[in-house]
């Protein structure tokens, strides 16, 4: 908790936005909503039904059946519960990624040089081609999505770290301490960590909504999660032979679901960015 | 432009450590793959291929030697020109590139186009009515479209456009039983419609923000005061003096952000089957065709290269005070 003390201390609620403290809980609260709901909700619920195939939008079916019966709106909670799942643990990888390189680039000349090259190979391909290449080097699937979203985020981060963690470094007060006797890892712990820590949360809430709106893209292109498993992205696949019939319902659920995630996640981010930025000037 | 020339050198060095260091990675990258590309290439046809003729294609192929030689050996051929044979397409991969690149870049002129006039005359309105309801709403709709996928929103298009009302073709870039080149222009222009009108969302988002911060800031200034002294409204100022000074700061965003297109008419491409190279890199991961996918990689390493290039002169010829600073 106290990742959202410190947060919640800090010069949040800009120009009349709401505390990010409540975003926050709402973000967290919506993703806690669809693991528990897909969690709890009856497996046949997501079986295929030839008796109600391609039904619009009606009181049996919340948001219509796709081309097979299967009810849309149970398939998009699924899927749903798929992409937060894999987004959670793509974005932890990302900016524990993010974390260790941004610190060894503050520290060391040699280490600077590393990542600084590394950054300028991630960025110097199209984020999605890149996706593409390290999804297809671990074979596709879901371990190919989380590798393939774990390995391309982390250079903003990186940055944003290494920049906070170099000047807390320098600052007088780091000197004092060091001049007072204190340990390196004391001064870690006790001046560098809370410099770092919102850093870190306000990272990975703003590479979450990225890491879902990816994932879902290499599922569309087929190579992302497994096409058997509910996932958003697989489904707008199937969706693109049904809108032809007039079935929206089977593309407009699972898109909207994805939207309503990544969007909660995007402003908790915003709120949480204008909080940490350091003050005018760096980017 | 006495300022170019060490620009463009510098860039240069740049890309002469950076394009080596990329083909290693990307080398290393497809050489992990653990899909087989013999079987990849047999696909449906593994009951007429026997365990000989497979050996005989990854010999033919090189497979059987180390990943190093292969390398070397793949280096050679690029530093000759020579790409290698792309196996879904059966034929040689600069070839599918020259072919399909054309029609991918179309589409990112055009929503290079369209995202920069709908991004920054958004983003100047809402500073124009900070504030306000407008400027409210042209927010939440720049973070709603950050946060919606390209590819829903192009279904949703077809959805509306191409099957709702029926006003726009759903797919590919000529009528069904003609090539681009044999379609009349009027007919190329209607299939362009929606395909770029998806990958413009790409790039909207963040121009709007960035156009309006900007605008924000100079309205706030000395400069803007007193021009408002004077009687100008407060839009006849943003669309005005602020116009000239939000535009080349947002060019050179644009522009910086003109490789993200490129990833994202991967997506639009596959949902309009769009004759392009961002189709061709789907069919090239799909079917393990790791030479076409190594010239796809290297091919957009040097438009995501260009793309900055090109901003950093933009930000230079929009900006003076550049000049003078280091390369």
């Amino acid at each position: 908790m106290t990742a959202l003390e410190i947060l919640s201390r800090g010069p949040g609620g800009t120009r009349g936005g709401r505390h990010p403290l409540w975003r926050g809980a709402g973000a967290a609260g919506l993703v806690l909503l669809i693991l528990a709901a897909a969690a709890l909700m009856p497996e046949p619920w997501l079986d295929v039904n030839a008796q109600a195939v391609g039904r619009a939008p009606g009181p049996a079916h919340a948001l219509g059946t796709d081309s097979l019966g299967r009810d849309v709106a149970a398939r998009t909670l699924a899927a749903l519960a798929m992409s937060v799942k894999i987004g959670l643990l793509a974005a932890t990888a990302s900016t524990a990624i993010a974390l260790i390189l941004g610190l060894a680039a503050a520290l060391g000349r040699v280490a600077d040089h590393v990542v600084g090259v590394l950054t300028e190979l991630v960025l110097g391909l199209p984020h999605f081609v890149l996706l593409i290449m390290v999804a297809f080097a671990t074979g596709a699937g879901a371990t190919g999505v989380i590798f393939a979203v774990a390995l391309t985020h982390w250079p903003r981060l990186a940055r944003v770290l290494r920049h906070e963690a170099q000047t807390v470094a320098a600052s007088d007060y780091v000197a004092t301490s060091r001049a007072l006797g204190r340990s390196r890892p004391w001064i870690a712990r006790h001046h560098l960590a809370p410099h770092l820590l919102p850093q870190v949360v306000a990272g990975f809430v703003l590479i979450f909504p990225h890491a879902i709106l990816h994932e879902a893209g290499l599922s569309f292109i087929g190579l992302g999660i497994e096409p058997h498993l509910p996932s958003i992205g697989v489904m707008l696949s199937d969706s693109l032979r049904e809108i032809v019939a007039g079935h929206w319902w089977v593309a407009a659920a699972p898109g909207a679901g994805l939207v309503i995630v990544a969007l909660s996640f995007e402003r908790f981010g915003e709120v949480l960015r204008a909080a940490t930025a350091p003050p005018e000037g760096t980017p | 432009m006495s300022w170019l020339r060490p620009l463009l050198l510098g860039r240069l060095v740049r890309l002469a450590w950076l394009l080596p260091l990329a083909a290693i990675g990307l080398f290393t990258l497809i050489s992990l793959a653990p899909i087989d590309p013999v079987q990849a290439y047999v696909g449906d046809r593994t009951s007429l291929v026997g365990p000989e003729q497979r050996e005989a294609i990854a010999a033919a192929w090189g497979l059987d030697r180390p990943a190093t030689e292969r390398f070397g050996h793949w280096l050679g051929d690029v530093l000759r020109g020579d790409l290698g044979r792309s196996l879904t397409y059966d034929m040689p991969v600069a070839e599918v590139i020259a072919r399909r690149f054309p029609a991918s870049l179309v589409l990112i002129a055009g929503a290079f186009a369209v995202s920069f006039v709908v991004g920054t005359t958004l983003g100047i309105a809402a500073a124009a009515a900070r504030g306000g309801p407008a400027d409210r709403i042209i927010r939440t709709l720049a973070v709603a479209l950050s946060a919606s996928p390209g590819f829903w929103i192009a279904i949703l298009l077809i959805a509306l456009f191409a099957v709702g009302l029926g006003w726009l073709p759903s797919c590919c870039a000529a009528p069904p039983g003609l090539t681009a080149g044999e379609a009349g222009w009027s007919d190329r222009a209607r299939h362009l419609v929606l395909p770029v009108a998806t990958l413009s969302v790409v790039g909207t988002a963040p121009l709007i923000l960035h156009t309006r911060q900007r605008l924000v800031a100079f309205l706030d200034s000395p400069a803007a005061l007193h021009l408002r002294a004077h009687g100008l409204s407060w839009q006849r100022i943003a669309f005005g003096a602020g116009l000239r000074h939000a535009l080349g700061p947002a060019l050179t965003l644009h522009l910086a952000g003109a490789g993200e297109l490129f990833g994202g008419s991967v997506l639009a491409e596959t949902v309009f089957a769009w004759p392009g190279l961002g189709q061709a890199t789907v069919r090239a991961a799909t079917g393990a065709d790791a030479p076409l996918l190594m010239g796809i990689g290297l091919t957009t390493l040097l438009f995501v290269f260009c793309g900055n290039l090109l901003a950093d002169i933009a930000a230079r010829l929009a900006d003076p005070r550049l000049r003078q600073g280091p390369a």
